[in-house]
């Protein structure tokens, strides 16, 4: 589904990597991996189309894309460090204002559906200001089950999640996988997907090696 | 207060965007009123200010109405201008704006529309109150707003484009004043012409008419630029 080719990318005059090349097939997850600052953001930026690569090209189902083209934009769901909650909302507004965005139609039953799945049921009318992170990270996956996009990529979804909001996550990932979508994840936790992950590892330098392990847990 | 706005299953796609990302921006706005006041209070103590220094020369008063109305309705609504990105763009909005099923251009559009409808409207609708006080008789507080109406459309785009451009940078906001003030130049140069000229006995449809065909040929290329502008900051 998701192809890079020789991507290359340099902020200033440090090297984040270099003729980085991948491939992600539907039903499969790539797990970023890596120390701080290894350049794992950019690399998601770069395959959303939000930052432009020094070199190389992101490929869709085998067809170039340009950055944040209709194509892309409509293939993406981009979760970065930033939830994208306004204080001023409610959970509930803030799911439906992002659903809008996203322009996906969604009855308000699914709505609260969701929020019931990510157990933000009875907290759907508090103020986004008030909202611990974790809950705000739970909006998130809320967004995650209701935007029909095939391509995740998700900046650390884990951070501020409790237990239960990463099995949570795991098991969105997994039936959007199983549903023949696929997700890039950067996450310093293990991920015991089912489905079919793949690691890549960006390391200092722009030395970067693809552990190409097809790993089938469980 | 609740305002009603067509839905987004009532329009259109991709037109849509644009009401999309209007009606969240008002609907945004109308929960912080006292940000939203903010700059029409502004307006209105500022322009006040000129007849209590002057003082009862009803003359001279007239003589500086137009020019203090257009300066301070420019100002008003260049305070206003980081509202449009700043908050955006830190919550991480601004990303799942650019990567929205909506094209780029239609959603800032929609925000332009929706910072036009929080302040140049206001401002243009209370600036006869206040022309009042310069002593302008009726026909010249028609063409103020008439001037107004046409003319802060064009103050958000141009600085929606600074605003655009300033996202991220440290000092933004005084870099943004001194990218915009200028270009702000001509409108205000018609603007004050207008009424200057009623008050001469001429006609100001010449004025207002450059002052809406700068408003048209905006509403063409802008939104594409901010877009361009929005892209980059996120870069």
């Amino acid at each position: 589904m998701l192809e890079a080719r020789s991507l290359t990318l340099s902020r200033g005059e440090r090297s984040l990597f270099e003729a980085l090349s991948f491939a992600v097939d539907p039903g499969e997850a790539l797990i970023l991996r890596g120390p701080n600052g290894v350049g794992k953001t950019s690399l998601l930026r770069v395959l959303a189309g939000l930052t432009r690569a020094d070199a190389g090209a992101v490929f869709l189902n085998n067809l170039k894309l340009t950055p944040l083209s209709d194509a892309q934009r409509a293939a993406v769901l981009y979760l970065g460090h930033a939830n994208a909650l306004k204080d001023e909302y409610s959970a509930e507004e803030n799911l439906t204002d992002q659903l809008a965005l996203d322009a996906v139609a969604s009855s308000r039953e699914a709505r609260l559906d969701a929020l019931r799945r990510v157990g933000l049921l009875m907290q759907r009318h508090v103020a986004g200001r008030k909202l611990s992170q974790g809950q705000k990270r739970r909006i998130g996956i809320a967004r995650l089950l209701l935007s029909e996009r095939p391509l995740w990529l998700l900046d650390e979804p884990t951070n501020a999640l409790d237990q239960d909001g990463v099995a949570l996550l795991l098991q969105t990932v997994d039936q959007h996988l199983a549903g023949g979508g696929a997700a890039v994840v950067a996450t310093h936790l293990a991920l015991p997907l089912r489905g079919p992950a793949r690691e890549l590892t960006l390391q200092e330098n722009a030395v970067t090696t693809p552990v190409d392990r097809l790993a089938e847990t469980q | 207060m609740s305002v009603v706005l067509p839905t987004a299953e009532m329009l259109p796609t991709p037109e849509r965007g644009v009401w999309v990302a209007a009606a969240r921006d008002i609907k945004l706005a109308m929960r912080s009123k006292g940000e939203l006041a903010q700059a029409l209070v502004f307006f209105v103590i500022v322009v006040s200010l000129f007849p209590l220094a002057i003082g009862p020369e009803t003359a001279l008063l007239k003589r500086i109405a137009p020019g203090v109305v257009w300066v301070c309705a420019l100002l008003s609504v260049l305070l206003t201008l980081p509202r449009m990105f700043q908050q955006d763009y830190t919550d991480g909005t601004l990303e799942q704006l650019a990567l929205s099923r909506y094209p780029l251009p239609l959603l800032c559009a929609g925000k332009m529309v929706a910072h036009w409808l929080t302040t140049g409207l206001p401002v243009a609708v209370v600036a006869p109150l206040l022309g009042l006080q310069f002593g302008l008789d009726s026909r010249e507080l028609m063409v103020v707003v008439a001037g107004l109406l046409l003319g802060t459309p064009v103050l958000t785009m141009l600085g929606a484009v600074g605003a655009a451009l300033t996202l991220g940078v440290r000092g933004g906001s005084i870099l943004m004043a001194l990218l915009v003030l200028p270009l702000y130049i001509p409108v205000l140069i018609f603007g004050a012409g207008a009424v200057e000229s009623t008050m001469a006995g001429l006609d100001a449809v010449a004025n207002l008419s450059l002052l809406g065909a700068l408003a048209l040929s905006g509403m063409v290329g802008v939104p594409f630029a901010v877009a361009f502008a929005v892209k980059i900051s996120l870069d």
